[in-house]
């Protein structure tokens, strides 16, 4: 069972892949990079269907182009605004998709010794993978279960975890966080748990151990993720996708696929790398997320003084039509209000009248890393006006109106001010240094987090009530 | 206390010092108030007016400087005034003590308290008693009204079926309350003005009122006004100089020039130069504010208005405030009631004269029978000193390598350490691990490192678009799947044909919507 041909193969579709996320470092080398990444997937599967995969080949592709339709269904159906949960949707679905196949291996194993046991086996009713087995040694099964164990975990962890995701994300969770009585303990409980069944699964291969290791993990994803709160989402999203990405690495382990090892080493540690960024503009560590929701106050939280003064359209009108220099903050609430094509169309006007209009993104705005790139490239925002938060937070002395769309923690100044604030430290956009400040926000409440926000009691803010794209209509024909 | 107000007899002396307004608060602090007949006549006040304020008139100034425990006035006091002074008497004014050395003695031989208004020290708490600055409010608007007077033209521009007007440019120089007084009057008539002052931290202030600051190429630090209690100091011989090359430069193009430079307790330092005069258009107006101390044009009359050969007007008026005597008396007569506000600070009637305050230790001149000029420096400083920006150390070119060079050392040892660690742990591994494991080891490490190095590059705009490729591509788990569709188990097959369909989701999902996310990034 020799496939030259697919290990070629495979190693052009590693280089496709390795190329096609090297190319997302810009714009227009993206658009090249995604087909590098289509390529390498078709030569990817197309080599294991002509090779060790050939056993079903015609039930294959029908499986396939079916999984395709709706995965193309889905593609062309989903709206911008709605990236977060699509992400979390397809993570689950890699995630159970590692758990069956890791069953697979395990009931594979158990098929193959009781096969060898019987002394008049014949090696040609072997699919290709059970045939693999039967050539490895006992040390090697044992690490071959190691590594389909860990690989179930992880895939489970992912498959829960991003259940939840989506559900909080889709708003059909409560968002807040959340924890059963017992909270983390629970979760150690759970793991430790999951460690017995790995010595005793060792020392037996049995079904049951892998079985009792697969609900603990499919509990520890789903109360790990039902403990963090809504702001914490976009590090939850990429460290789910870093999950599915080790899941499937691990399952390449037990399958002995090179590709597979390859693949989601990159998707693990890309992953990974993103939760990092994350985290990194949230001033908070890794840890501190996965362990849920933002801890209480350290103390006395600095006293907010002063009042929100309100404002209607017409005011705001008039200050954008004295402005030279306009920055924009969206966040969660843009996305929510559906308000990018009113954002667009603002900005459209004012920079017709030559008025310097630029965009300045948080890197946890929105429910997911660069949420709100995508939304404004949706709105056919040119992406040369968006901005990150290191390039334009020192522009802010000198900008005659900030606009703050429906964010609030990335605006909010007592992250610099108070040092008792539960996001004290975190870099936050100094909106509060432009002459003025519109905020445009559904109500007085505080934002996700919970924080109230001193910003929205400067003497220099005017809050502008109402949902975002209701507001923004209003204001459009007012602007000459 | 009874509070006098004279008749001013220095002639042509409009102001006075108390008016019925402030009379009706003077009472209010529990004094009582005299004033003398026809003092407030020029300014527009008549006897009748103070008396129906309740202020008690008097025939004669002897009777008021009998009857008044403190009398507050606005002109030096004459040698007849002085004679009056008695011990025990208060008296407020302008003083110019540094002139009147003499005068200051014998008040203080009299045992009289002599209070100098222009000696109110230039502290946020004192600006409400600070005549100085109200007078010279007055005087930089009136300033710009007389230079109008006397020129012939618009200050505006103007485009007019008659023809086009151009619009009046006006240098004012100095720019401290008569200077922006001068500016915000003359731009608010459409002129095009500029502005000059030594103090380059006053440019703000200037830019604020619509003026054009005139900037000097001049090296050498400038001066910091706030180590000389927030006015003008003498300036360097390179610095006149400098200065002076700019005035020159710009004589022959404006209209209408405002000097307002004062230097504290100085001659006033000479800034339009005769050469600039005649160097000036025909119809040209000079105004200088400071003629009363010699003036910032050596041609000034005091005074009075002279027409030069070549057809430039110089005003040298020393009573601009007295011109407009209804306000310069509102505004004085308010100034003295906030000072007496602040000698009586019981509201009784009782004034306490509080040596330690700093505001009325700077304003004494004469106590208890000693001179007490010059006060000690306030306790406040007058404006907060600019903090000087220190530039950051330019490193040598030594410096700079070293630093390169501790960088790259610092960054070497981190590189091998963690080498060293991850090397010992690979080692590690594959000295219990069988050699097929360890194959695979190696790809899943190096596959790693590859991952850490391509993501740190990806754009922050592009983290969405990432996550769905990484999504598409992670679904790679589909080749697993299809090698186990051929088992012999139905639950195998069953379980295998979930996963591919799943991942067949996955990966036309993935792929689609990150083509779609990724065909909207646009440029502008």
């Amino acid at each position: 069972m020799e496939f030259g041909f697919t290990t070629a193969a495979y190693v052009v579709a590693a280089v496709l892949f390795i190329l096609s996320l090297g190319g997302l470092s810009g714009q227009e080398s993206a658009k090249r990079a995604v087909w590098y990444g289509i390529v390498g997937m078709g030569l990817a599967v197309l080599a294991t269907l002509i090779g060790p995969g050939s056993g079903l080949w015609i039930l294959s592709v029908i499986l396939v182009i079916a999984g395709g339709a709706i995965g193309y269904q889905l593609a062309t159906r989903v709206q911008m605004t709605q990236m977060p949960e699509l992400v979390a949707a397809m993570h689950s679905l890699v995630g159970l998709a590692a758990v069956f196949v890791g069953f697979n291996a395990h009931f594979e194993i158990a098929n193959v010794h009781e096969t060898l046991l019987n002394p008049n086996y014949d090696a040609a009713q072997f699919g290709t993978f059970a045939a693999l087995i039967a050539k490895k040694t006992a040390v090697e099964i044992n690490i071959l279960r190691v590594e389909l164990f860990l690989g179930i975990f992880i895939g489970a962890v992912t498959f829960t975890g991003s259940v939840i995701a989506y559900g909080k994300l889709a708003g059909r969770v409560n968002s807040s966080a959340a924890k059963l009585p017992g909270g983390h303990v629970l979760n150690a409980g759970a793991a430790g748990l999951s460690l017995i069944c790995l010595i005793w699964y060792f020392s037996t291969g049995g079904f049951l151990p892998l079985f009792v290791m697969t609900l603990c993990a499919l509990f520890i994803g789903y109360h790990l993720i039902m403990g963090i709160g809504g702001a914490d989402m976009p590090v939850v999203v990429s460290m789910l996708n870093s999950y599915s990405g080790w899941a499937a690495a691990a399952i390449g382990f037990s399958l002995g696929n090179d590709l597979l090892i390859v693949v989601g080493a990159l998707v693990g540690s890309s992953g990974a790398i993103l939760s990092y960024i994350m985290c990194k503009a949230m001033n908070r560590s890794f840890v501190s997320v996965i362990l849920g929701g933002f801890g209480g106050p350290a103390g006395e939280q600095m006293a907010v003084e002063g009042e929100q003064i309100a404002i209607e359209a017409d005011g705001v009108a008039a200050a954008l039509n004295e402005a030279d220099s306009v920055i924009i903050i969206p966040g969660y609430g843009m996305a929510v209000a559906q308000a990018q094509q009113a954002v667009s169309e603002l900005v459209k006007k004012l920079r017709a009248q030559g008025k310097n209009v630029r965009f300045a993104i948080h890197p946890v705005a929105g429910r997911l890393p660069g949420h709100m790139n995508v939304l404004l490239a949706e709105a056919k925002v040119p992406y040369d006006i968006v901005m990150e938060m290191d390039e334009i937070n020192e522009d802010f002395p000198d900008t005659d109106v900030a606009i703050v769309i429906g964010s609030n923690d990335i605006v909010n100044p007592a992250a610099q001010d108070d040092p008792n604030s539960p996001i004290a430290g975190m870099p936050v956009l100094e909106c509060w240094k432009a002459k003025t400040v519109f905020v445009s926000k559904r109500g007085q409440g505080t934002g996700y987090s919970g924080i109230e926000n001193p910003l929205f009691f400067k003497e220099n803010t005017r809050m502008f009530y109402g949902d975002a794209k209701a507001s923004l209509d209003k204001l459009l024909p007012l602007i000459d | 206390m009874k509070i006098g107000t004279p008749k001013e007899i220095f002639e042509g002396e409009n102001r006075v010092a108390m008016t019925p307004e402030s009379a009706l608060q003077l009472q209010k602090l529990g004094h009582d108030c005299v004033i003398e007949t026809g003092a407030g006549l020029a300014a527009g006040f008549a006897d009748a007016a103070y008396k129906e304020a309740g202020v008690e008139v008097v025939k004669t100034a002897a009777a008021l400087w009998k009857a008044a425990d403190v009398v507050a006035k606005v002109r030096v006091p004459s040698d007849a005034e002085m004679k009056r002074l008695r011990d025990g008497q208060t008296l407020i004014s302008f003083f110019s003590p540094v002139a009147d050395e003499a005068r200051m003695n014998q008040a203080a031989e009299k045992g009289a308290t002599v209070v100098a208004m222009e000696m109110i020290p230039r502290i946020s708490r004192a600006q409400k008693m600070d005549a100085l600055s109200s007078m010279a409010n007055i005087a930089g608007y009136r300033a710009v009204i007389e230079a109008g007077n006397n020129f012939g033209r618009f200050f505006t521009g103007q485009i007019t079926a008659a023809g086009k007007v151009p619009p009046a440019k006006v240098l004012v120089v100095g720019a401290g309350v008569a200077g922006l007084a001068a500016i915000g009057t003359s731009t608010s008539l459409g002129a095009i003005t500029y502005a000059f002052d030594v103090r380059p931290e006053v440019a703000e202030q200037v830019e604020s009122m619509g003026a054009e600051f005139v900037y000097l190429d001049f090296e050498e630090e400038q001066q910091d006004g706030s180590a000389s209690g927030g006015y003008a100091s003498v300036s360097s011989p390179e610095f006149r100089e400098a200065q002076l090359a700019k005035f020159r430069e710009l004589a022959p193009d404006v209209d209408i020039v405002i000097t307002t430079a004062l230097i504290p307790n100085r001659e006033a330092p000479e800034l339009w130069t005769e050469d600039m005069v005649k160097s000036m258009k025909p119809g040209s107006v000079i105004v200088d504010l400071a003629a009363e101390k010699g003036g910032n044009c050596k041609l000034t009359v005091p005074d009075q208005k002279i027409v030069t050969d070549n057809g430039v007007t110089i005003i040298g008026y020393t009573d601009f405030p007295s011109r407009m005597a209804t306000q310069a008396s509102t505004l004085y007569a308010t100034n003295i009631r906030h000072l007496m506000t602040d000698l009586t600070p019981e509201k009784d009637g009782v004034i306490n004269h509080n040596m330690e305050d700093d505001v009325i230790r700077g304003a004494t001149i004469a106590h208890a029978k000693a001179v007490t000029f010059p006060p000690p420096p306030p306790k406040v400083a007058a404006i907060a000193a600019a903090p000087k920006k220190e530039k950051p150390k330019e490193l040598t070119r030594e410096e700079k390598a070293a630093q390169e060079v501790a960088a790259f050392k610092a960054q070497t040892r981190n590189q091998v350490t963690l080498l060293a660690i991850g090397g010992a742990l690979l080692l590690a591994v594959g000295l219990v691990a069988p050699a097929s494991f360890m194959q695979h080891f190696i790809v899943f490490v190096l596959a790693v490192f590859v991952g850490f190095q391509v993501i740190w590059g990806v754009a922050h705009s592009l983290h969405t678009p990432l996550m769905a490729v990484t999504n598409a591509i992670s679904s790679i788990i589909i080749l697993g799947a299809l090698m186990q569709l051929g088992s012999s188990s139905a639950i195998v097959v069953i379980l295998a044909a979930l996963s591919v369909f799943m991942c067949g989701i996955n990966i036309f999902g993935g792929f689609l919507v990150t083509r779609r996310m990724l065909a909207m990034f646009q440029k502008s």
